[in-house]
């Protein structure tokens, strides 16, 4: 399979976007465009499959390389494995049930289109980079596109919310360069190539600087602890496809970025800091938790717990455990697929009541017995109910973190855990107050969802139940990966 | 010698058009285009290596190239300013004018000597300083003349002082002669101080910058583009030419020196820009910073300096000129240059809109135009020095030039106007500049060749 499709398919849509005519004509492209790219991903994912099924054990796989700027040594490298394909698969989720959700979009809606396919070109140019000069260019293509979606069609403090998120985020990439640039100069190779840099065994003193710098700059992209400020402003303020891409695509990123590239290529700067990465995620968990807990607005809500919920990410990787890595891996799957639902639902319910407000609302189930289902169930996966995505993948995280023997890794996990809790209280605490009771009588004649808001919450749901009763797919699919970077981290060399 | 024969050609058949003819500017413009266009395009071709006059004037492929991209910006500005252009009374002596700079600049970049170097950089300074007089009715216009002509005949002293300094310790003012005598006496080190701080002057490095913003808000937009794309450019060509050849011995010292301006420079030319609420004036902020990030490739003194920098300058062309020409077509038509006066721009005008947008993203170095190769090429170029906190100041620049960019973004797409700038009629030639401008802004970068191009050149 080639893995260009990847780009060329976003590309050619978002082009046609372009020269369509009318809103309705840019709408049906944008789903051909999202449902072709859906395809493509399942397509990749079998063709992936079938490939390892018949013996294939390269660590990556469809690799494509052409040299790009030969000055500078470098190549528009291209490869997935297992950790890839489990992104890319949740990206196409995200996208299609995003362009479903905005059907509603009236102001500009070309422009609106044409700025989600781009931010989803960003998301699988990055996932399938294999040279780290080009998957930092995909990391920045992602950055306007999410300025102008939040600054023209935000609501609230948007133009605050959209200069915060930019910033931060450009200065989560700053470093992300500085970082790879001393790798580039520091391994004596004078390459970007992903692969040739972790062979090349990168003298420590170079990992402990650069170690750090890519870890807090793609940290800033998935909220690690003290740069997780635009999280909730960022989301709360974007526009529903805006959060949605958010918090299910964009803070993955991130989290991709600390695995693959920072610990992957620099074992022993993870090693060194991983203990300090592990206090901060804990601390996100935790300070997360109890900051939703204060929260009236269901979209600061589900930002905050998203902050929680990605500082399961970044523990999965500072215990560097494979099993804490493979839930690291499944936990960026998981909670991309139920913070995209959720932030679906609340745009549902906003465009029916015109409050976010908890308080305000009250006895939705009645009147919209589809939506408050769907937030039921997204609720449930976001504590944790086995069955659900959300439980199977912190399970997995917490497993792998017992692994760890010594009482602070121990106390670590054991204070994560504790994050469970809290989350049952608030998320039941703002359902309850959002779909039982009695209904308010201004909002007795609300609408049920419309087809498209149904398809996308189904889409987002069947991925959801995917993971959460057959977990053993996802789980395949990753851990040979995440093998290969805890052999890395080990001290062996892969075959 | 032939891109400067051609160059004079041209001068020499306006002269005669505007003494033996009465023809109408409508008429004359599109020729002289022509002529510019002819000007770029002929330098691609028939270039040789050679020295003249006995070392005063050398040429090879990459300095063909550098004047090759100073042609092509001055074909940019008479496209993208016809309507100004076109008012004026005067517009052949503009191109006279333009071209006799330009032909300084030309010989500047080949000069092989110190003697050559002087001559031509006057050459290519008092033409320009009569053009920023060329709003004749507006007073702005000659104070910007004034403070230009005033200024770069102050840094004239000093580079002639520095010159004689150089003569006095080493006995030559041969560029090729020079290297082998240098030494790192503190003669030549002051001798090169004094030299550098004419370049320092004319690139507006920080502490040298403070005529810049009041010349380009007062000049006509054409003559303020000129300056800070044009003449920047071949400066940091010369310098190249400078710094990495003739002063090749004494690079610990420059290193150093080079390195401290452009921290200053961009961290003072992005503080002030975050204040402006003058579009002219906000540019001219924002070159400075971009001069600063010029000089962290130059601080590289390798082949990727040379060619980082030289492609760099090219980007630079297409983004500034674009940004000038959005400016330049607004302020005509309305007479607006605030950039509070921008909001909701977007409505009545999206081509112009996503032109600017496009220009001010690639000035700020974000992908996928091509600012960001060029941003991302200087850094990686600064950095084989293994210097962090340098790299680190210029990525956090980075950071600050983004939220000011931002702002006019900002005020473009997002902010409402209750009257908000109505339709913006573009003739032909502007729209054509702006296209050529917006297609080099996206394909610089992602053609590789470009770069191989000019690597190959440097080589």
């Amino acid at each position: 399979m080639n893995l260009t499709l990847l780009i060329l398919l976003p590309l050619v849509t978002a082009v046609l976007i372009l020269l369509m005519r009318n809103g309705e004509q840019v709408k049906w492209t944008a789903l051909i465009g999202s449902a072709a790219q859906f395809v493509l991903a399942f397509a990749l994912l079998f063709a992936f499959r079938s490939e390892r099924l018949a013996g294939n054990e390269a660590q990556m796989l469809f690799e494509l390389q052409y040299t790009w700027f030969p000055a500078w040594h470098i190549s528009f490298h291209l490869g997935v494995d297992g950790i890839s394909v489990a992104m890319i698969l949740l990206t196409s989720f995200v996208v299609i049930a995003g362009v479903l959700v905005s059907w509603n979009v009236t102001k500009m809606t070309k422009e609106f289109y044409f700025l989600l396919i781009l931010l989803s070109l960003g998301a699988y140019g990055f996932f399938i980079s294999l040279d780290l000069f080009i998957l930092f260019f995909f990391l920045e293509i992602a950055v306007i596109p999410k300025y102008l979606l939040i600054g023209i069609w935000g609501s609230g403090k948007k133009e605050y919310a959209a200069n915060k998120l930019a910033l931060m985020l450009m200065g989560g990439s700053a470093l992300v360069l500085v970082g790879l640039l001393g790798v580039y100069f520091g391994s004596h190779e004078k390459t970007f190539d992903l692969l040739t840099l972790a062979n090349a065994h990168i003298p420590v003193e170079v990992q402990k600087i650069c170690f750090p710098l890519l870890f807090v700059g793609f940290g800033v992209f998935t909220a690690l602890f003290p740069f997780h400020t635009w999280v909730p402003d960022g989301h709360s303020s974007a526009p529903t496809a805006g959060s949605m891409f958010l918090a299910g695509i964009s803070m993955k990123l991130g989290g991709y970025g600390c695995l693959r590239v920072a610990t992957y290529i620099m074992p022993d700067g993870a090693k060194e800091y991983a203990n300090i990465v592990i206090v901060l995620s804990t601390i996100a968990i935790l300070y997360g938790a109890f900051a939703t807990m204060m929260q009236k607005d269901l979209k600061y809500i589900n930002a905050y717990s998203s902050v929680s919920h990605c500082g399961f990410v970044l523990l999965g990787i500072g215990m560097l455990t494979k099993t804490a890595m493979t839930g690291a891996v499944m936990q960026m799957v998981s909670h991309g697929l139920m913070t995209a639902l959720f932030f679906a639902v609340i745009g549902m319910i906003y465009e029916r009541t015109h409050t976010r407000q908890v308080n305000e609302m009250g006895g939705l189930l009645k009147v919209m017995p589809f939506i408050t289902t769907v937030l039921f169930i997204v609720g449930l996966c976001s504590l944790g109910l086995p069955g659900l995505s959300g439980f199977v993948a912190e399970m997995t995280v917490f497993m792998g973190s017992w692994q760890n023997p010594d009482t602070f890794h121990r106390i670590a996990t054991i204070a994560a855990c504790m994050s469970i809790v809290v989350t049952a209280v608030y998320i039941l605490r703002a359902i309850g107050q959002t779909a039982m009771g009695p209904l308010k009588v201004s909002y007795g004649n609300l609408s049920n969802a419309k087809w498209n808001e149904k398809v996308a919450a189904i889409i987002l749901i069947a991925g959801i139940l995917a993971i959460g009763i057959a977990p053993f797919w996802l789980n395949d699919l990753i851990s040979p990966a995440t093998e290969i970077i805890m052999h890395k981290l080990t001290g062996g060399v892969h075959p | 010698m032939k891109s400067e024969l051609v160059v004079v050609f041209i001068i020499f058949l306006l002269l005669f058009i505007k003494v033996g003819t009465e023809m109408k500017n409508e008429k004359l413009l599109p020729i002289i285009q022509f002529l510019l266009l002819a000007n770029f395009i002929v330098g691609f071709f028939f270039n040789e290596t050679g020295v003249l006059f006995g070392g005063l004037f050398s040429t090879n492929g990459l300095m063909a190239f550098q004047k090759s991209i100073l042609s092509l910006g001055g074909y940019l500005i008479s496209l993208l300013f016809s309507d100004w252009l076109k008012k004026s009374e005067h517009m052949p002596e503009f191109f006279v004018l333009m071209l006799s700079a330009l032909l300084g600049m030309f010989f500047m970049i080949s000069s092989g000597s110190l003697l050559m170097f002087f001559l031509s950089l006057e050459l290519s300074t008092i033409p320009v300083a009569a053009m920023a007089n060329f709003d004749l009715e507006k007073r702005t216009s000659s104070e910007a003349s004034m403070k230009m002509i005033l200024s770069s005949a102050f840094s004239s002293g000093i580079l002639l002082f520095g010159i004689s300094l150089i003569y006095g310790a080493t006995g030559t003012i041969n560029f090729a002669e020079i290297p082998a005598l240098l030494d790192g006496s503190p003669l030549q080190i002051l001798a090169f101080v004094f030299l550098f701080t004419a370049f320092a002057f004319k690139l507006s490095i920080v502490p040298f910058h403070l005529w810049t913003a009041d010349v380009y808000e007062g000049a006509p937009v054409a003559v303020t583009s000129f300056l800070s794309v044009i003449s920047k450019g071949s400066i940091a060509f010369i310098l190249l030419t400078t710094l990495y050849k003739v002063f090749a011995p004494m690079q610990e010292i420059w290193y150093n020196m080079v390195m401290l301006l452009s921290i200053i420079t961009m961290i003072v030319g992005n503080l002030f820009a975050l204040r402006q609420q003058n579009i002219k004036r906000f540019l001219a902020f924002s070159s400075i910073a971009q001069v600063g990030f010029i000089l962290v490739g130059l601080s590289s003194n390798s082949i990727q300096g040379t060619s980082s920098v030289v492609y760099f300058v090219l980007i630079y062309v297409f983004s500034n000129l674009a940004a000038f020409g959005v400016a330049a077509a607004i302020s005509q038509q309305t007479g607006k240059e605030r950039i509070d006066d921008f909001k909701g721009l977007y409505q009545n005008n999206p081509f112009i809109s996503w032109i600017l947008a496009l220009a001010l993203f690639s000035l700020a170095g974000i992908p996928p135009t091509a600012g960001f190769f060029g941003k991302l090429f200087l850094i990686t170029a600064g950095a084989s020095k293994g210097n962090y906190f340098f790299i680190i100041v210029a990525a956090l620049n980075l950071i600050v030039s983004l939220y000011y960019y931002l702002r006019v973004i900002r005020a473009v797409f997002m902010d409402k106007n209750e009257q908000p700038i109505e339709k913006i009629i573009l003739n032909p030639s502007t729209k054509l500049g702006m296209i050529i401008c917006g297609a080099g802004i996206v394909l610089v970068g992602l053609l590789s060749w470009i770069f191989d191009y000019i690597t190959a050149l440097t080589a």
